[in-house]
């Protein structure tokens, strides 16, 4: 017997910001939809793993069952960056590999409303009288800006600088990954932003953190998503048309940094991204020439580039002429982000990786309306979250 | 006479200023910071290197909106004979004047004065030859 796991139902909320909707509001109505889209309901279901970030310690799985089901199933609460969704579906996916139940539920939710840049906010100063060193690396000051950048933009544009002062990608190349994405978001109903943008207004936008100017950047905001998994055992009792609609796991790798130099002064997105994407093409037993579409973590523009070549869809070095050929547009050898990714779609933390399975399921199961990638079978999801969890998954259509 | 302090630990002041590292004894991984074993080998044991005052700029942005106001350049730098450090590319903060295997110098400058008149002292680097 083989011990696949299967994706029977999937759905996510729009994304965007909805001030009268609490989290709870947002994860029932993916969990529901979730479950209407398997045919199950709660009493079916036999673990529950929730995602979410910014409220982590309020046991949300548990606040969650009370708004739709309280079964006394075991739930986990999850919390892993930005791959935090995708962890909710790495563990209820064990549960079913580990034989605990047979029916799982994955659900990732956020609610992060207009926050601006993460950790950019103005911190109250703290009354200093006398030079201390604290800390790790006994700081006597703030070295946020004095001895660099940490934060997010900054991060991702120095990747992509490194990427490109290796490779000579030039800034025009970085800006149309959002022109690519923004254009591929006005087909996609359930993303938070659906507006085309020009490269030259792209480009000549506000400058956050060369080489990434502002819809370079993804925006926060609201939103969940959920997974139905099923063992191949549990999808073999089903109704024809739970089967029908099946999507195959054939592949769910997760990552953290092994040790590098740069590493230690720099999150190295690039190493655990490419033993990720390389274990998840050993396993699926397919290698990107395959891939129909792929959902990568594109929180700044800079990040998608470098991606192309972390999960091998171009060249090595190559990611440069890979987006001027249009590989990665819609109707390229490789659609990219067809959702309009996290730069127009958003980034709701904990519900990216799980909305991402969404978008390649339902593609997979031909279900995706005016952005179908037609034809279809077998699609690639990414997330990352600092510092630092990769998640990787291959999904494949059931067979026709 | 006024009174300095390194802005961080691993920056040491004086005649000649550098940075120093922690050294693994087992495999000689560096670290700014202080770790409880080596994330590369696990070993326990540390001393302490002098790291090279020059080396080539592997990335960098230039921000403009951030925690602190821009522009500003931070970079990656690795460093001549070993180690990779963070800090800000002094002096330039235009795109056109970066380019590949760009080296760069320690240098040093004060960032801030407590209530006791001590002065912190962080550094960056310039562009050799600027």
């Amino acid at each position: 017997m083989s011990d696949n796991v299967w994706i029977i139902g999937t759905s996510m909320t729009n994304f965007g910001r909805f001030p009268d909707l609490d989290l709870l509001d947002l994860a029932s109505t993916a969990t529901l939809d979730a479950l209407a889209d398997s045919g199950q309901s709660m009493t079916d279901v036999g673990l529950l793993a929730l995602g979410n970030v910014y409220e982590a310690n309020s046991h949300n799985g548990q606040r969650l069952q009370k708004q739709i089901g309280q079964t006394g199933i075991p739930v986990y609460n999850v919390v892993n960056a930005c791959a935090t969704g995708a962890t909710a579906v790495r563990v209820a996916m064990m549960g079913i590999k580990a034989g605990e139940c047979d029916v799982a539920l994955a659900v990732g939710v956020e609610k992060m409303g207009k926050m601006g840049m993460l950790g950019g906010a103005a911190r109250k100063a703290a009354e200093k009288t006398v030079f201390t060193p604290k800390g790790r690396y006994g700081s006597v000051v703030k070295t946020e800006g004095l001895l660099g950048t940490g934060l997010m933009p900054g991060v991702f544009a120095q990747a992509g600088t490194e990427y490109a002062l290796a490779n000579g990608v030039t800034a025009e190349q970085f800006a149309r990954v959002a022109v690519k994405n923004h254009l591929h978001s006005t087909l996609n109903p359930l993303a938070q932003y659906q507006k085309e943008f020009s490269l030259e207004e792209v480009m000549s936008a506000e400058v956050i953190s060369y080489p990434n100017t502002l819809p370079m950047c993804c925006p926060t905001g609201d939103g969940a998503a959920a997974v139905v998994l099923v063992s191949d055992a549990k999808l073999k009792t089903l109704d024809p048309d739970v089967r029908r609609r099946a999507v195959k796991i054939s592949a769910s790798v997760m990552t953290s940094d092994p040790w590098t130099e740069g590493g230690q002064s720099q999150p190295d997105v690039n190493t655990l991204t490419r033993l990720a994407a390389d274990q998840a093409y050993e396993i699926a037993g397919i290698g990107p020439e395959d891939l129909d579409l792929v959902e990568l973590h594109d929180c700044f523009a800079t990040a998608e580039l470098i991606h192309y070549d972390n999960l091998r869809l171009c060249a090595p070095g190559g990611a440069g002429e890979f987006i001027d050929s249009g590989a990665p547009m819609r109707d390229g050898k490789t659609p990219v982000n067809v959702s309009g990714g996290l730069l127009s779609k958003g980034h709701p933390i904990g519900a990216t990786g799980i909305a991402n399975l969404y978008e390649v399921a339902t593609h997979l199961r031909g279900e995706a309306g005016a952005r179908q990638i037609d034809g279809a079978k077998v699609g690639l999801t990414h997330v990352i979250g600092l510092a630092s969890a990769c998640a990787v998954h291959v999904l494949e259509a059931p067979a026709a | 006479m006024t009174q300095s302090i390194p802005a961080v630990e691993y920056l040491v002041l004086g005649d000649d200023p550098h940075l120093q590292a922690h050294e693994c004894q087992q495999c000689g991984a560096l670290y700014l910071d202080r770790r409880n074993a080596c994330a590369k080998c696990s070993a326990t044991t540390f001393g302490s290197r002098r790291l090279s005052n020059e080396g080539v700029l592997r990335a960098f942005t230039i921000v403009q909106r951030g925690a602190k106001s821009g522009p500003f350049t931070s970079a990656v730098v690795e460093l001549n004979g070993g180690g990779v450090v963070k800090a800000n590319l002094l002096g330039v903060t235009d795109p056109a004047q970066i380019h590949p295997e760009l080296k760069v110098r320690l240098a040093t400058f004060p960032a801030g004065t407590d209530d006791d008149g001590t002065v912190a002292v962080a550094f960056g680097y310039e562009p050799v030859g600027a």
